[in-house]
């Protein structure tokens, strides 16, 4: 684990409304040749980010953007959809992201962005509906009280799995956890009679 | 008092369970087979060399070389024509992992090598009752065979790789039961197709499905690949079948399949993870296979799918607005009428002898669209074989088109083959994603058969005037 805890965060929105933005668009596959996890903010949305000469597209709504300001993307329902490259969330992490709201989130993106620490959030329709609306509004998101609080005073519940809540407080390292459970997983070959060479394969 | 009916995946989940999931931990789940591949492999082994650990079971791992691998075969000097550095570094770290870690590969000389999710169940390594994974979402496959399949992510995979465990919370369960027979041109693609336009690119959330009813038991377990294959499109990590006779006679006398009397034992066994009368599911799905068409997709996002006789659809909002601006089908006419300019025969969705088969049935005989490049790609070298002692090839090849070394290929695009900006690619893979075939191109996604029809046309066809009988 190489990111630090989250328990507060206040910054500012990028939104892209779209629905069903898929990994292939957050990191082309054409950038998943590298075998290292790290520098992937260059390839972040690469392509609604620049052209084909590699100039920054005028429409892209990342121009202008401070990754250190804005740190919060907002997006459209059914976020992270697609393949499981878990380039996707290193990408978005690499960049400057640390949450990504949305009303809901793919399953296999929110299992990585939570190990990377980048805080998946599905808030209710309104209130995805009023981040949509207003980008670049400031937010706080408060992990320890599970709440997205709008810069006018309202607040939204979020739900996270307990254990992935309780690693990005607290870094609590799931392979070290895995591992504290060995005599359970050496008894389970045993019964299962699965041990290392006891099984024709 | 009788034991509560129980479904595939409490079944499933039972049998694998470590340690029991509590309100504060995911459950540790155990993994029977851990298929890796060169692309989502080389951070979660350096994540293992990090902490100094090994690959705790080697013999539960299973690596292949196919989604930068190039399709064209090596030259004369024995050279092979990846697409650049990256590719072939790519491919040269697993090769060092898997001789560091002692992991079987099914390298570039292998008579074995394939996609990932068609040789594990073609060396008999997926095998009903395992809880397989792999750093691939399309890992959903293999649970055509009475298996709980998913992709994971790197991470995860490294998890694996260290432990043989995942930290895993139950996901809910969904039966999707199709009534009926496919009518003659209608098959697991379409079934697919129409089971993700129904629930939803996110209709499947947190589910693990199972497919079931009349029309799945009467698929082969190329077809029933095909169907699981595309769970993950509806939002599902998983999808399952149970297995039977189907598949006892596929899996019998693979390289990694039990045999002698293990074989018998294993049957019995395998009999046990289907679905009991009355077990309860989360969620229930039915859709009337006898009322399906062929389908293909018109956006970008595998639930904008319809038959490949309708008008395209008026955009109803703006997502629908941006998909239709980027594959500009005309609003209301025929989606036939529109240019082809590529199609793919290939993927872990439809690479399979029988997908082969089914193509070749269609373009025996004809010619390709002079408009048209065709790229078949078998799914791995043994689907090859069989194809080429089938003559298959040759029908391919005589049609117009070109038949490739194995390797997912213009799926995901990774490895050199790929369309041009604005093109039209009728395309048997899983994903219609904009720029997923190539900056710029336009997906449309099909069956093998479709596919075959639209190269011969040069348009987007309906393949069931070519196979006689059910054209409406």
């Amino acid at each position: 684990m190489n990111f630090d805890p989250i328990r507060t965060l206040r910054s500012r929105t990028v939104v892209l409304p779209q629905a069903n933005i898929d990994t292939d668009q957050i990191v082309p596959a054409r950038f998943l040749t590298t075998t290292t996890r790290a520098g992937l903010g260059k390839a972040l949305f690469y392509d609604w980010r620049y052209d084909e000469d590699g100039r920054a597209k005028n429409s892209s709504v990342f121009n202008g953007v401070n990754p250190a300001t804005h740190r919060i993307l907002v997006a459209g329902p059914n976020f992270g959809c697609g393949s499981s490259r878990e380039h996707a969330p290193w990408a978005l992490h690499d960049f400057g992201f640390r949450a990504v709201a949305s009303s809901d989130i793919a399953d296999i993106f929110k299992s990585n962005a939570l190990k990377n620490g980048l805080l998946p959030v599905a808030v209710d329709p309104a209130t995805h509906q009023r981040l949509l609306n207003s980008p670049g509004r400031e937010v706080t998101i408060d992990l320890e009280r599970l709440t997205l609080s709008l810069d006018d005073g309202a607040t939204a519940a979020f739900a996270v799995e307990p254990f992935a809540r309780r690693c990005l407080l607290d870094g609590v390292d799931p392979l070290g956890h895995l591992q504290r459970h060995m005599p359970a997983i050496e008894a389970y070959e045993v019964r299962q009679s699965t041990a290392p060479d006891s099984e024709p394969r | 008092m009788e034991p509560a009916p129980r479904s595939l995946l409490d079944k499933l989940w039972a049998r694998h369970v470590v340690v029991e999931e509590t309100p504060e931990a995911p459950a540790v789940l155990y993994i029977d087979l851990h298929l890796v591949h060169e692309v989502t492999s080389p951070q979660a082994f350096a994540a293992l060399e990090e902490r100094g650990l090994k690959v705790r079971r080697p013999d539960k791992t299973l690596a292949t070389l196919d989604h930068s691998t190039p399709t064209k075969p090596a030259g004369a000097d024995g050279k092979i024509p990846y697409a650049d550095k990256e590719t072939e570094r790519q491919v040269a770290q697993l090769i060092a992992n898997c001789e560091k870690h002692r992991i079987r590969l099914l390298g570039m000389d292998d008579p074995m090598r394939g996609i990932v999710h068609v040789i594990g169940p073609e060396l008999g390594a997926t095998q009903p009752g395992r809880t397989i994974v792999c750093g691939d979402s399309h890992t959903s496959t293999h649970g055509a065979f009475g298996a709980l399949a998913f992709g994971i992510g790197t991470t995860e995979a490294g998890h694996v790789l260290a432990t043989q465990c995942l930290l895993q919370r139950k996901p809910k369960s969904m039966r999707v039961v199709f009534d009926g027979a496919c009518p003659r041109g209608v098959g697991a693609k379409d079934m697919a197709l129409a089971f993700i336009a129904t629930i939803g690119a996110d209709g499947g959330q947190g589910y693990a499905v199972e497919f079931a009813g009349p029309a799945v038991e009467a698929l082969s377990m190329d077809a029933r690949m095909t169907l699981c294959n595309m769970s993950i499109e509806a939002g599902a990590r998983s999808g399952m079948i149970a297995p039977d006779e189907t598949t006892f006679a596929y899996l019998k006398s693979r390289e990694f399949a039990p045999n002698g009397a293990h074989w018998e034992r294993a049957v019995g066994e395998w009999r046990a993870f289907a679905s009991d009368p009355g077990a309860h599911f989360d969620c229930e799905v039915r859709i009337d296979a006898a009322g399906l068409k062929p389908m293909i997709t018109y956006g970008v996002s595998p639930d904008a799918a319809l038959p490949v006789d309708a008008v395209a659809p008026r955009p109803a909002n703006e997502n629908a607005r941006l998909a239709h601006d980027y594959m500009k089908f005309a609003e209301d006419r025929p989606m036939t009428e529109a240019l082809v300019d590529r199609v793919f025969i290939g993927s872990c969705t439809n690479s399979r002898l029988s997908d082969l088969r089914e193509a070749a049935a269609v373009m025996r005989g004809r010619k390709v669209n002079p408009r048209v490049i065709v790229l078949v790609v078998p799914g791995s070298h043994m689907v090859k074989r069989a194809a080429e002692a089938e003559a298959l090839d040759r029908v391919f090849v005589e049609a117009g088109a070109e038949w490739r070394e194995p390797g997912c290929s213009m799926c995901i695009a990774m490895n050199g083959d790929k369309g041009e900006p604005g093109e039209l690619v009728v395309s048997t893979s899983n994903r219609n994603f904009i720029g997923r075939q190539g900056k710029g191109v336009r997906t449309v996604l099909a069956s093998p058969a479709t596919a075959a029809a639209s190269a011969i046309e040069g348009r987007i066809a309906d393949p069931r005037k070519y196979l006689g009988g059910g054209a409406s």
